[in-house]
């Protein structure tokens, strides 16, 4: 009823109540206000006014047990705070009650906090949910130069917070210690060395781009004039630093700017998700290629690479290549474009026809063109790579170099230089004092070549040589084990610091927890090196800046606690020149018969999340396996060293093989993977720890034991494969990824089986999509929507719908993580994974086309897509799962019995249900990591995405309170936000304006089984390959070959 | 069917459905003397015993089950329901002959029936009861299932009439309730002989209160015929309903290799035939331990040979109408899935189906197969096989590779799934065993009908009839005493 209504009824009322008053005239007594107001009229007003006296007694709409839509909406409220019974206990020794509510606290209502995380040193600008105290969800930070979506370490750091087997206090031999009693024994080991210049003091760091780290340590040199600062982690960029050395003859810093670049160039580069600014990477490659509103332009990405990788499926031509492949196949193209880079080696006929293509690719789009080159690289690799990008004139566009900004450049030789050279210096005695600030070099430090010996040489059996040693870690790890002192480290999360963003943005890391356990971070540990100790930690780098941004600091200073990162610290860009004698300091190629490629883990990095359970149980992209490394090896490969020549992977019973390297022996599973090179074996580091918790311990195999300082990344003399007895069984959430007949075999396969038909893809070469941009449904069948024997619903208010750009999905999993995060998924280990009973509610579905030895890959996220006409609906026995009337299909936990007959009837198999008791209900601090809004599962009960329905309950709230409909990107779901690339989008159908509703309307969206009829509410916008008519045909590009026959043949042949 | 020739003078061609030289007194006591004997023979308390141990690791997995929940079986997403809803189905099926002998052979006026009947609805009884344990059991939180049924609750609930699982609820317990009140009806007269024959005062009361008055008077015998001829036309459409409706909770699904028209007849059929099969497959034996030859001749073997192999055949045009289906469908998922059902992971089950369904059970075309004992039951025990390799060709195999080949996973059961299933096998023998020992198996007066004896009185009117008017159109016997 309008508001005019309301002014019209109300007059002859207020008539009638004076007259009533007038009419009593003050003689006749009137009792109560209700006495006199007792008329139909204004009872019916009242009612019609206010129509809460009205119910619920006499509200049939309440009580009429059929009514499904209410019972949804009092389910949805309760589920909503029944939510809040999650948050049992506050960590005991913090819970302290307000004696002043802070300003803007209200209990139940979250805020967000800026911050940072760092990664190999390096920031990433996030933004952390806190719920009364406790963080629960990371966020992206969009103002932060990584530009909003994280990484999967980012999402799942949050769970390390609260990881109960995290170190809880200083030890000594093992012994509980106070802080007080480390100071004791630290300050007097400091005192001898302070007489010896620190002769004998080495500190080993990971690692650092701190700029508070730097003023501290400046002190702490100038105490100890003679000590040595050492910085060394796996994945420490070695090559790069290398390459900038060979090229231009000092450290830089690399940015790449592919916003601008057209045509990009890999050389073994996975800078969409990995790697310091890939978040902001992925987002600018991706923005280049959005094909909306009519858009046909789009960058072109060629990538050869020794691991099939996220950003190798992404490109339009790749090619694999074996590590030192790559390194010939980067001098062909800089040969091709005139840059001396030395002779390259052999390359197959493809390669080579592949490179001049590139380099042909590469001149035409001088200025526009990008070389990258991937971390793990040879150093020569990066130097072409840079010549390439001056030669090009990338320098100021695609690409641009600053002043490094890693502390600790001085060793050209990089990180392994430096570790090699403190083991040497450890195994000489020539070191009392020895403090390891965070790393676990005991496990992933590289084996080297004793100078004196020529023997093999540990970090372990160099350590054991040291007087003192100090560790300061997350955990109790190997290297804590082998330590006197070990001091509790805190968490970021916990304790104050700062670091430096890819571009060198300071970014501030503000903790939003007092520390769990009473850890420390190294800015407290080089506080009392530098002789200030009782300094909070806060005021330490409150101080660094206070010096730094002069007297506009207090200002500056808050703002960039707001916003995570200190404005206008972007560093400068350096002006560089290409060393004359380039191409003559190039060592020559390396041409190996057999090589082994060691890699960061995608899921645990260099091993220091392998206690976290959420990363571990997330599957790898491409292979889909959980909780486990494993040797990546072609078929072909395989089939020669007398492997069952089985092209698909199978996660049942692995066989094992047994990689030779020098003397060093590791047997571990052997994954046949398409599109892998020939006469190489990539092996993920970050497995097989020994002491990494409860959930980590024991896990896979540990590469590093063939890593020597020689051949930190790419191994090649001494290299033999060897098949080995016995079998493994390996949990991948995925058993089948081909997709067409054109080849993948494995011993599953039913010959001649097509499912193209099914139209489950739909992709097209850019030439075809400009020419007819619906050529990618060609063959597809869509029922129309009258197809339906019920009439269709009308949605009066919302209708919410998601649409997911296929083109923009880099398969990162940063959305997988995120959903686990944000709706309290549970993990269920490895032995139930390999049953099939993950309970991701999202997942990336990755699909091979074109044949084993380098096939198409496309990336597929898929959740509940909220079919209007939902098949799980119809067969609930007991109405747990029904639509609401924003088209949402909802799952009624409370209701649910757990038949599974929903899960069976899903086409899509989105479905995940609880066959045990999966959530941990015990461990205390796990239950603050939980989503207070999200309802923990209890066995047996099906479960499934909600569309984040949380979200879209707290977004109408706060549009209600403020009479506004809900805006459009103001309801983004939890994979929406994580997502690099905003490959999903969610929003109001209704609203045409709305992101979504436009997406809707692109050519290239379809459903995936439209022809189901069941009407999906996620819709997905098919993948465009920008493929060069000049290779098609010719190199990599059979997989292209045959998808041009799928498009315009096979599904209407087959259909 | 049966190869008759007309014969003039009227002799029944067909051997004989009761040995011969009976009399009521010496037929009562043949059949009353194995529930009255006092000691309990080696033979049975060792297969009871067996069976007994079956039936207790039933109860462990159970309780093991309730505790733990149904993720001790193998089941996974995508295969939601494996070993639970294929036992479920295949028990169903297999009490589908004692309805089928007890009510549709009855309305039929099938007279041979009636020495078989009561035991093949004992089967029926006791298998309804083991199928009625998985879908109770399979549920994650059976704690609820009573949610499944319409009772007026506080939440104001309904349970969701759409549901095939629904339905089936309701299918289920009305046979379940069906088949209990016809068994146990059908028993009343036997129970009053039993009391009158049972020498010891605890067998008298027991068969007392169980016989529930029971005097053979006319007026009971009315009754009795009016009531038992009432349900047998009860639970005839409940023969045909049960399994369509068991079928529908794969045929509305939309998962290749359940959305199928046929499912409905072809489920009656294959569980008619499943349930013969396995009447043969206990029949045979207890024939022969309990010296029943005479009662549960040749001829009813033969018969039921014959029912199997039409049966048989509805169920191999019902494969062969998959086949063609999917062919003529011209359906890319429908295609898939069968080429995936004979060439797949799991096509050996397919073919190892068409084996035991298909190709064995010809043999029974053969009439000195059909009355070799021996063969006959090699084949039941194929025939028991091959139906329930179809639920698992029907269920797991069209649930693990479905739309979307991203979530195509094989299914690997545990030992709990067989601890489950060979435990009502055992529970299902354990009752069987207690039925033989405390039941007379065989309906004594039904019987006794059939005796030469029985039809003297009518012989002048009813030869004119010539009909052969079983139990209901004979002369009630005389019960001596």
């Amino acid at each position: 009823m309008s508001h005019q209504d309301h002014q019209h009824d109300i007059e002859p009322i207020r008539e009638e109540l004076g007259q009533a008053v007038t009419s009593k005239g003050g003689r006749e007594f009137w009792r109560s206000l209700e006495e006199l107001s007792g008329t139909d009229r204004f009872r019916e007003f009242l009612h019609r006014e206010f129509p809460a006296l009205n119910a619920p007694e006499t509200d049939p709409s309440l009580l009429d047990p059929a009514g499904r839509r209410n019972f949804m909406k009092l389910m949805s409220a309760s589920l909503a705070l029944a939510g809040l019974t999650a948050c049992t206990k506050q960590p005991k020794e913090l819970v302290v009650p307000y004696v002043k509510v802070p300003a803007g606290l209200v209990p139940g209502k979250s805020s967000f906090y800026a911050t940072s995380m760092t990664l190999g040193g390096v920031a990433q600008g996030l933004l952390v949910e806190s719920n009364e105290g406790r963080p629960t969800k990371i966020e992206g930070n969009p103002d932060h130069p990584t530009r909003g979506g994280t990484d999967v370490f980012a999402q799942a750091s949050v769970l390390s917070l609260y990881d109960p087997d995290r170190s809880q206090s200083v030890t000594y031999l093992g012994d509980v210690r106070t802080w007080g009693d480390f100071l004791n024994a630290f300050r007097s080991a400091l005192d001898g060395q302070r007489t010896k210049q620190g002769n004998g003091l080495r500190i080993l760091t990971e690692t650092v781009t701190s700029p508070t780290f730097d003023e501290q340590m400046k002190k702490v040199m100038a105490l100890f004039p003679q000590a040595k600062w050492h910085a060394y982690e796996p994945g420490g960029r070695d090559g790069a630093r290398q390459g900038a050395d060979l090229a231009f003859g000092e450290p830089v810093s690399t940015v790449y700017r592919f916003d601008n670049a057209s045509v990009v160039l890999s050389l073994d580069a996975d800078f969409l998700t990995s790697g310091p600014g890939a978040t902001r990477y992925a987002r600018e490659f991706i923005q280049r290629r959005r094909l909306t509103g009519g858009s046909t332009e789009m960058n072109r990405l060629y990538v050869v690479e020794s691991t099939l990788t996220p950003t190798g499926s992404k490109a339009d031509h790749r090619l694999p290549l074996s590590a030192g492949e790559v390194d010939s196949f980067a001098r062909a193209v800089a040969a091709a474009l005139g840059v001396n880079a030395g002779t390259p080696g052999t390359l197959s006929e493809e390669a080579r026809k592949l490179a001049e293509a590139v380099a042909k690719d590469l001149r035409a789009n001088a200025g526009k063109s990008l070389v990258v080159a991937g971390d793990h690289q040879s150093g020569s690799v990066h130097a072409i790579a840079n010549a390439i990008n001056v030669t090009l004139g990338a320098v100021g566009n695609t690409v641009i170099y600053t002043a490094p900004i890693e502390l600790n450049v001085a060793n050209p030789g990089g990180q392994v230089a430096s570790i090699n050279e403190l083991i040497e210096d450890l195994n000489a005695e020539r070191v009392d004092l020895l403090i390891i600030l965070g790393g676990n070099p005991v496990y992933n430090a590289p084996i080297v070549k004793d100078s004196r010996s020529g023997k093999d040489l540990t970090f372990l059996e160099a350590l054991k040589k040291v007087g003192m040693r100090v560790h300061l870690g997350l955990y109790v790890d190997e290297t804590a084990e082998h330590c006197q002192w070990h001091v509790a480290e805190s968490h970021y999360l916990e304790g104050w610091s700062d670091a430096r963003a890819f571009d060198g943005t300071a970014s501030i890391i503000q903790p939003l927890i007092q520390p769990l356990y009473g850890g420390h971070n190294a800015h407290d540990i080089l506080a009392v090196m530098a002789n200030e100790p009782g300094v909070p930690t806060y005021d330490i780098v409150r101080n660094t800046w206070k010096a730094r941004l002069g007297p506009a600091f207090e200002e500056t200073w808050k703002q960039a606690l707001h916003d995570g990162f200190i404005p206008g610290t972007v560093a400068v860009p350096k002006t560089i020149v290409l060393r004359s004698d380039f191409s003559g300091k190039l060592p020559p190629v390396e041409t190996g018969n057999q090589e082994i490629v060691f890699r960061l883990d995608p899921s645990v990095h260099d091993g220091r999340f392998a206690n976290n359970s959420w990363l571990q149980e997330l599957p790898k992209p491409i292979s889909k396996v959980t909780w486990d490394n494993y040797a990546i090896i072609s078929a072909k490969t395989a089939a020669v060293i007398g492997l069952t020549p089985k092209e698909e992977p199978s996660h049942t019973q692995a066989k094992m093989i047994k990689l030779i390297h020098g003397g060093r022996e590791l047997t571990l599973p052997a994954w046949v993977q398409p599109g892998h090179p020939d006469n190489s074996v990539t092996v993920y580091l970050g497995y097989g720890r020994t002491r990494a918790g409860g959930v980590g311990t024991g896990l896979g195999f540990n590469a590093y034991s063939l890593r020597t300082a020689d051949a930190p990344s790419i191994a090649r003399n001494g290299v033999k494969y060897e098949v080995a007895s016995g079998s493994y069984e390996l949990a991948s959430t995925q058993e089948h990824f081909a997709i067409d007949t054109s080849g993948i075999k494995s011993e599953f396969m039913i010959p001649g089986e097509d499912l193209t038909s099914r139209h489950i893809l739909r992709t097209a070469s850019l030439e075809e999509y400009s020419k007819d941009s619906h050529s990618l449904h060609h063959g597809a069948h869509k029922p129309g929507k009258e197809l339906t024997v019920f009439p269709n619903w009308k949605y009066d208010g919302y209708s919410w719908g998601m649409a997911i750009d296929m083109n923009a999905c880099v398969g990162c999993n940063a959305c997988v993580v995120a959903c686990q995060s944000e709706n309290n998924i549970a993990v269920i280990g490895k032995d139930l994974v390999a049953k099939g009973r993950i309970m991701h509610w999202l997942r990336i579905d990755t699909y091979f086309r074109g044949g084993v030895v380098n096939p198409e890959v496309y990336f597929q996220p898929m959740m509940c897509q909220h079919c209007e006409s939902a098949p799980c609906e119809v067969v609930c026995p007991v109405n747990a799962t029904v639509h609401d009337a924003e088209g949402l299909n909802v799952q009624v936990y409370n209701r649910c019995v757990g038949t599974r007959y929903c899960s069976n009837n899903c086409p899509y198999k989105v479905r995940r249900f609880n066959y045990l008791l999966y959530g941990d209900w015990e461990t205390p601090s796990l239950k603050n990591v939980r989503n207070p809004e999200v309802t923990i599962r209890s066995r047996g009960v099906m479960e499934k995405c909600t569309f984040c329905t949380q979200r879209i309950q707290a977004a109408k709230i706060e549009s209600e309170k403020q009479n506004r409909p809900v805006r459009d990107g103001e309801i983004q779901t939890a994979c929406q936000t994580a997502c690099p690339t905003d490959a999903i989008i969610f929003g109001n159908l209704n609203d045409p304006e709305s992101r979504v509703a436009k997406l809707k309307g692109e050519p290239r969206n379809y459903e995936v089984l439209a022809d189901l009829n069941t009407r999906p509410r996620a819709s997905y916008l098919g993948a465009i390959r920008n493929t060069n008519a000049e290779i098609a045909g010719v190199s990599g590009a059979k997989g292209h070959g045959n998808s041009h026959d799928d498009q315009h043949g096979g599904g209407a042949n087959h259909g | 069917m049966a190869d008759t020739t007309e014969n003039k003078a009227y002799v029944d061609p067909r051997p004989p459905v009761i040995g011969p030289g009976y009399t009521f007194e010496s037929l009562t006591t043949k059949i009353a003397d194995t529930v009255l004997m006092r000691r309990f023979e080696k033979g049975w308390i060792f297969g009871f015993g067996v069976a007994f141990l079956l039936a207790l690791a039933l109860f462990n997995t159970v309780a093991y089950l309730v505790l733990k929940g149904v993720g001790i079986w193998g089941n996974s997403v995508p295969v939601g329901w494996a070993f639970d809803i294929i036992n479920f189905v295949w028990w169903i099926g297999i009490g589908h002959a004692g309805t089928l002998i007890s009510a549709i052979l009855l309305l039929l006026r099938q007279s041979w029936r009636n020495s078989i009947n009561r035991f093949a609805e004992a089967m029926t009884l006791f298998a309804v009861a083991c199928a009625g344990l998985f879908p109770a059991l399979h549920t994650g939180r059976p704690w609820l299932d009573y949610w499944l049924f319409p009772y007026p609750n506080t939440m104001g609930m309904w349970p969701n009439f759409r549901s095939p699982l629904m339905w089936d609820v309701f299918a289920v317990s009305t046979y379940a309730t069906v088949s209990a009140l016809f068994w146990f009806i059908g028993l009343i007269p036997d129970f009053g002989t039993m009391r009158d024959t049972a020498k010891h005062p605890w067998q008298r009361v027991v068969f007392g209160i169980l016989s529930m008055g029971w005097r053979g008077d006319a007026r009971h015998w009315h009754r009795y015929e009016s009531a038992y001829l009432l349900l047998a036309g009860l639970s005839t459409p409940l023969v045909l309903s049960v399994h369509s409706i068991v079928s529908f909770d794969f045929s509305v699904g939309i998962i290749p290799g359940w959305h199928a028209t046929i499912f409905p007849p072809y489920f009656v059929a294959g569980a008619v035939y499943a349930g013969f099969a396995m009447v043969l497959t206990i029949g045979i034996p207890v024939r022969k331990f309990y010296n029943l030859e005479d009662f549960i001749t040749l001829r009813h073997i033969r018969n039921m040979c014959k029912v199997m192999l039409a049966t048989g055949l509805i169920v191999g045009y019902g494969y062969l109408m998959e086949l063609f289906f999917a062919w003529y469908s011209g359906n890319t998922y429908e295609q898939f899935m069968m080429k995936n059902r004979m060439f797949g992971p799991y096509g050996y089950m397919y073919w190892l189906l068409i084996l035991c369904n298909i190709l064995v059970p010809q043999l029974l075309w053969v009439k000195k197969y059909r009355d070799n004992l021996l063969v006959v039951f090699i084949v039941s025990m194929f025939i028991n096989v091959g139906m329930w390799l179809e639920r698992f060709v029907i269920i797991v195999m069209s649930l693990h590779r479905d739309f979307l080949p991203s979530s195509w996973r094989m299914y690997t059961p545990t030992v709990f799934d067989f601890s489950m299933f060979f435990g009502t096998i055992g529970l299902f023998l354990t009752l069987m065993f207690l039925f033989l020992r405390f039941v007379p198996i065989i309906p004594i007066f039904e019987m006794k009908v059939m005796l030469p004896q029985a039809k003297v009185k009518t012989e002048d009117q009813e030869q004119a009839a010539e009909t052969d008017k079983g139990t209901l159109g004979g002369a009630v016997p005389q019960f001596g005493d």
